[in-house]
C-alpha cells in the first residue's frame, strides 16, 4: 500500500489540497505551526497562495476575501488565535462563505500552555462569535482523519455555504502516522454566487449586514434552515463495541483513542464496555446516543476539558441514564487505566 | 432629459435628489445656481439653476455629494452623446 | 471630455438595497465628503473601462453601505480589516481591481496593523482613506485623526495630547515603508483641491490596472454632521485647521519606475499533484507482518527519552518509519515545545500488528533511556515484564527494578568510535531489533532515507544499526 508516515497537521494541508484548496491564510502558533508550514512548503508547488499574515484577524479575513471569489480557502491556528479570529469567522458564517478553519487545540485559559486540550469545545461547537451561526464541526482521532475530514470539511463548506472545522487536539496534530492519501478533487463546484469578473450579474455582493429587523429575521431563518439540513444529513459518529455494552464512554479526539483501549481492557475484566466516538460535534449524534441509552446502564463522558461536550451528552439522555463525567485539564491526558479505574468506581 | 430647445451649456438639477447642502452654490464662478425657497420631498431647500450664464465648467458637479443631484451640458453638447 | 457630466454608469440607477424610501438618493449626510469621493471614483472607473473586474471593499464606518451605489462587485468587511479582505480577493483574482475604501477609525484606529501590513506587502489594491477626523457613523467620537483640541463626544473638552496623543499621519508612515508605491494625500474643497482628488483617484487605480503595486491616497473630508458644522463652514474648517497639521501632497511615487504588466488570473489545477505532494504512488508498505518475533517483544509500546539532540525523536521515528513498511501499525508523539528546546525530549511509539488505540503510552512495555534524568524518570512506569535499553555512556547505575529485562549498552562510546556521537541514537535501535527481532536489519535500511534527510549520513547510521545489532548479538 501506498502509505506515508506522516505527522496529523501535515496530513491537514496535503488533504486541503488534494480537496482543491490553493489558498492558505495563517499565522503561527503552536501545536498548529506545521500546518502552516506545510501550506508555505506545498502550495507554491500547486500553484496555490501561502500567505502568512500579520495576525489570525488578518489571515481571517483574509481568507473571507478570498472566498468571496470562490476559490477553496482555509486557515488553520490553534485556541488563542481561533478566539481572535471568531469575529471574522461570524462574518463569515453571516455572508454565507465557505472556507474551513483548523484547530488544534490547547491548554487555557489565557496563555495556558502549548499541550493538547480540548477546552475550545464551546467556542466552536457553540459558536463562540456573536450571532445565530452554527459550523459543521469534525473532529478527526488519527492523522488518516486529519487528512480525510479535511477533505469533507471543504465539501460540507461548498455543499452548504457555510465555515466548517477541523476541530483536533494537540496530539492528533503533533502524532505521526501511516496515511494514504485519496485521489485528487478535480474540479471544484461552480460558485455562481462569488464576486464574479463579469457584467452579466450586477447583484455581485459578499456581506452580512442588513439593518432592518425584518430582513434580517429573514436571514436568519433561512440560515437556521440550513443549519436544520446539516443536522438531519450529516451526523457522524464511531461506535466501539457497544452492541452490548452497559457502560458506554463517550469521548472524541484523542481521549478516543485512550477509550478504545480502556474498552478493551475493561472486556479482559469482565465489565461489558463500549464507546461512542462523536465524529461530527455539531451535528451532535444526540439521537444516537439517547436510542443507546436504554439499553445500558451508564454513561461516562471523558474531556481534556471542564465538562464541555458532556452538556450535549445530558440534553441527548435527558436524565433516563445518569452520566458521570472524567476529565483532565491543562494539557494532561488520562491513561487507559485512570478510566478503567473510574469505570470501576462508578 | 434635456429640453430640446435648451442651449447649451447648462446645468440641470434633480430637486428630489438634491440634499440642500449648497456646496454647488458657493462654487459656482459665476453665481448662477441659487437656493430655492420651496421644500423638496424630503424636506430640503433645493438648489436651482437660474436659468442662463451657466459656462459647464463643471464645477458645481465635482463639488455636489450626490451622485445623481447634477450633471452638467457643455458646451458643444448633442442629444445623441448620452443614449 | 465628455461633453455631458452626470451620474456615472458605475453607480446603480436605482440603490434597490438600499432600506427604506428614496432609493434614488445617498443615505449620507447633506454635504458629506463620501459622496463627492463617491462620484470621483465611480467617473474613474467608468472612464478606465474597468467596472467588469472592481472590486470594492466597503469598511464599518458610514460607507458601510458604498455597496449600495457601485455598481461593481462588492464584499462588506469586518471593522478594520478591509485590508485584509482586500488582500484575500486580490490574491485569489489577480487580474481584478480591488479597493478597498476606509474610513480614519476603520484604517487608522482598529485597523492600523492591517494596512500598514497590506503596504508593506506591497499588495497591488488602492486603498481611498477618507480622513474626516472623527468616527461618523456612531456618532461624533474621536478619532486617530482627531486633531488637538477638537471636540468630540468622546473628547468632550477637545483633545489633549496627553490623554490621548496626537493625530496619527498616515501617509507619513506609510511612505516610510519600502513597499508601496504611490501615497499622496489630498483634501477635498474648493474646485481646485477636488479636481487634486480627481486626479490622485485615477492615478491610483491607474497603478493597479498597470498591475504596479500598492497605491494609498488619503482624503481629507467633511463630516458636517460629526463636526457640528454647516457644510459650507466644514469644508473651510477642513482647509484651515485639518490641512496644517496634515500637510498635503505626494508622499511617494514609485508608479515611472516600476513597468507595466499583465496580472494573470488563478488557474486550478491538479497537474503533478501527488508528486508535488510528495505522496507515494507505489507501494510503500507490506499488508501483514512477516516476521513475528517471541511473544513478550510483540505490539511494543515504547517510551523513548533522552537529552534534545540525542536524536531520541528521530530514533521513535525511524522505528516507526520502518514498522510501517514491514506490515505493522504504527504511532508516534514526540513531546513538543519548550522543553524540547531545553532539556529532555521524548517520544511514544506504538508498533502493533492490532489497531492502536492510545497513541501515548502511559505504561512502556519498552523503555530507552539515552540518559540517566530519563531512567529515573520513566523506570516506575514500565509494565512488568518489560524492558529497558540504556546507554551506558551516559547511565552510570543499573535500572533498580528486577521484574523487567534490562540491556545496557554504550551506546554514545560506539558511536564516538565511529565518529560522531550522534548516531548513538541508531546504535541503539540496532540493539533492539537485534534482541527482539521486531524488524530485520534489512527493512530498516530501506526505511532510513525516508526520516534521514541528508543522504550523506546514510551509510553511518547503517554502520550504527550494524554496530548495535552486533553488540547485543555478541
Ligand atoms: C469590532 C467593532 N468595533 C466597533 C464597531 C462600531 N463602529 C462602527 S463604525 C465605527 C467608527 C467608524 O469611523 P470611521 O472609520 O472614521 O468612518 P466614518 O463613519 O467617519 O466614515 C465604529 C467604532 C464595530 N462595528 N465593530
Ligand atoms: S457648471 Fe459651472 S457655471 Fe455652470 S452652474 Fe455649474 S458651477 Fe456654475
Ligand atoms: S451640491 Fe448637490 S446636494 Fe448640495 S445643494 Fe447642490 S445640488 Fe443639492
Ligand atoms: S456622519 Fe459624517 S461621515 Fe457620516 S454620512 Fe454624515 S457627514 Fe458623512
Amino acid at each position: 500500500m501506498a502509505k506515508q508516515l506522516i505527522k496529523g497537521n501535515e496530513a491537514v494541508v496535503k488533504g486541503a489540497i488534494l480537496a482543491g484548496c490553493r489558498f492558505f491564510f495563517g499565522y503561527p502558533i503552536t501545536p498548529a505551526s506545521e500546518i502552516a508550514e506545510a501550506a508555505a512548503f506545498y502550495m507554491p508547488r500547486v500553484g496555490g497562495t501561502f500567505l502568512q499574515a500579520e495576525s489570525e484577524v488578518a489571515s481571517i479575513n483574509m481568507v473571507y476575501g478570498a472566498a468571496s471569489g470562490g476559490v477553496r480557502v482555509m486557515t488553520a491556528s490553534s485556541s488563542p488565535g481561533i478566539s481572535l479570529k471568531l469575529e471574522g469567522i461570524s462574518y463569515c458564517a453571516g455572508s454565507e462563505l465557505p472556507m474551513v478553519l483548523v484547530d488544534i487545540m490547547r491548554g487555557g485559559p489565557g496563555l495556558g500552555n502549548i499541550a493538547p486540550a480540548q477546552a475550545d469545545y464551546n467556542q466552536i461547537v457553540k459558536g463562540g462569535g456573536h450571532g445565530n451561526y452554527k459550523m459543521p464541526v469534525l473532529a478527526p482521532n488519527s492523522a488518516q482523519e486529519m487528512c480525510d475530514l479535511t477533505m469533507q470539511a471543504f465539501e460540507l463548506a461548498d455543499q452548504y455555504l457555510n465555515p466548517a472545522v477541523v476541530l483536533a487536539d494537540g496530539f492528533i496534530g503533533q502524532m505521526m502516522e501511516p496515511v494514504e492519501f485519496p485521489r485528487a478533487v478535480e474540479k471544484i463546484p461552480d460558485k455562481d454566487w462569488a464576486i464574479h469578473t463579469d457584467l452579466k450579474d450586477e447583484s455581485r455582493l459578499i456581506s452580512s449586514i442588513d439593518l432592518e429587523p425584518e430582513m434580517l429575521e429573514k436571514h436568519n431563518l433561512k440560515l437556521q434552515k440550513k443549519y436544520r439540513e446539516i443536522e438531519a444529513n450529516h451526523v457522524q459518529y464511531e461506535d466501539y463495541k457497544i452492541d452490548d455494552a452497559k457502560i458506554i464512554l463517550i469521548g472524541y479526539g484523542v481521549v478516543s483513542r485512550v477509550l478504545y483501549s480502556a474498552v478493551d481492557s475493561l472486556r479482559q475484566d469482565g465489565i461489558k464496555a463500549g464507546l461512542i466516538r462523536p465524529v461530527s460535534l455539531w451535528p451532535f449524534p444526540k439521537q444516537h446516543i439517547a436510542d443507546l441509552a436504554l439499553k445500558s446502564d451508564a454513561f461516562l463522558v471523558v474531556e481534556l476539558s471542564n465538562g464541555q461536550m458532556v452538556d450535549d451528552v445530558r440534553l441527548a439522555i435527558n436524565g433516563v441514564r445518569p452520566v458521570h463525567f472524567y476529565n483532565r485539564m491543562g494539557g494532561m491526558i488520562p491513561s487507559p487505566e485512570e478510566i478503567c479505574q473510574q469505570v470501576k468506581k462508578l | 432629459m434635456a429640453g430640446n430647445d435648451q442651449e447649451y451649456p447648462k446645468v440641470v438639477i434633480r430637486e428630489d435628489e438634491c440634499k440642500g447642502c449648497g456646496l454647488c452654490i458657493v462654487s459656482c464662478p459665476e453665481n448662477v445656481l441659487f437656493e430655492q425657497k420651496h421644500l423638496n420631498r424630503q424636506g430640503f431647500h433645493p438648489a436651482g439653476y437660474k436659468g442662463q450664464g451657466c459656462t459647464g465648467c463643471t464645477f458645481c458637479f465635482y463639488q455636489c455629494p450626490e451622485p445623481g443631484a447634477i450633471t452638467v451640458y457643455k458646451k458643444g453638447y448633442v442629444e445623441e452623446e448620452v443614449s | 471630455m465628455a461633453k455631458v457630466l452626470q451620474k456615472a454608469n458605475s453607480f446603480y440607477d436605482i440603490y434597490e438595497r438600499k432600506s427604506g424610501m428614496n432609493k434614488d438618493i445617498t443615505h449620507y449626510c447633506p454635504g458629506c465628503g463620501h459622496g463627492v469621493l463617491h462620484k470621483l471614483i465611480a467617473e474613474a472607473i467608468d472612464d478606465f473601462d474597468i467596472r467588469d473586474r472592481t472590486i470594492l471593499i466597503s469598511p464599518v464606518g458610514c460607507s458601510v453601505f458604498a455597496y449600495y451605489y457601485f455598481r461593481v462587485g462588492n464584499i462588506q468587511a469586518a471593522h478594520g480589516r478591509a485590508p485584509a479582505v482586500a488582500t484575500g480577493i486580490k490574491r485569489a483574482m489577480p487580474h481584478s481591481i480591488v479597493i478597498s475604501y476606509q474610513g480614519d477609525g476603520d484604517l487608522a484606529a482598529i485597523g492600523g496593523n492591517n494596512i500598514m501590513q497590506a503596504a508593506n506587502r506591497g499588495e497591488k489594491i488602492t486603498v481611498f482613506f477618507v480622513n474626516n477626523a472623527i468616527y461618523g457613523m456612531t456618532g461624533g467620537q474621536m478619532a486617530p485623526t482627531t486633531i488637538v483640541g477638537q471636540k468630540t463626544t468622546t473628547s468632550p473638552y477637545g483633545r489633549k495630547p496627553e490623554n490621548e496623543g496626537y493625530p496619527v499621519r498616515m501617509c507619513e508612515l506609510i511612505s516610510t515603508l519600502e513597499a508601496p508605491l504611490y501615497v499622496e494625500r489630498v483634501a477635498l474643497g474648493d474646485p481646485r483641491h477636488t479636481n487634486k482628488v480627481r486626479r490622485a483617484v485615477r492615478r491610483g487605480l491607474k497603478n493597479q490596472i498597470e498591475n504596479k503595486g500598492f497605491s494609498f491616497v488619503e482624503v481629507l473630508s467633511v463630516c458636517p454632521s460629526g463636526w457640528k458644522m454647516t457644510s459650507e463652514q466644514a469644508k473651510d474648517w477642513l482647509q484651515e485647521e485639518m490641512v496644517k497639521y496634515f500637510p498635503l501632497g505626494v508622499y511617494k511615487d514609485e508608479s515611472s519606475k516600476v513597468e507595466t504588466t499583465e496580472a494573470k488570473p488563478h488557474v486550478f489545477t491538479i497537474d503533478n499533484i501527488n508528486e508535488n505532494l510528495s505522496i507515494p504512488t507505489r507501494e510503500s508498505a507490506s499488508d501483514k507482518v512477516e516476521k513475528k518475533p517471541q511473544q513478550q517483544y510483540r505490539n511494543p509500546k515504547l517510551i523513548i527519552a533522552g537529552f534534545g539532540g540525542q536524536g531520541v525523536l528521530m530514533l521513535g521515528l525511524g522505528l516507526a518509519q520502518a514498522g510501517m513498511e514491514a506490515g505493522y501499525q504504527v504511532s508516534w508523539i514526540p513531546s513538543y515545545g519548550p522543553e524540547m528546546r531545553g532539556g529532555t525530549a521524548n517520544c511514544h511509539v506504538n508498533l502493533s500488528t492490532e489497531r492502536i488505540g492510545s497513541p501515548t503510552v502511559s505504561q512502556p512495555s519498552l523503555l530507552i533511556a539515552m540518559n540517566a534524568p530519563s531512567l529515573d524518570k520513566f523506570e516506575k512506569q514500565v509494565v512488568k515484564n518489560g524492558m529497558i535499553l540504556y546507554n551506558t555512556s551516559l547511565i552510570d547505575k543499573k535500572p533498580e527494578r528486577s521484574d523487567i529485562e534490562s540491556v545496557g549498552i554504550p551506546a554514545t562510546e560506539i558511536a564516538d568510535e565511529l565518529g560522531n556521537t550522534r548516531v548513538a541514537n541508531m546504535v541503539v535501535l540496532g540493539a533492539y531489533i537485534g534482541l527482539t527481532g521486531i524488524l530485520d536489519k534489512k527493512t530498516l535500511f530501506q526505511a532510513l532515507p525516508k526520516f534521514i534527510k541528508r543522504n550523506a549520513m546514510i551509510p553511518l547510521n547503517e554502520k550504527a544499526i550494524e554496530r548495535g545489532i552486533e553488540f547485543v548479538q555478541k
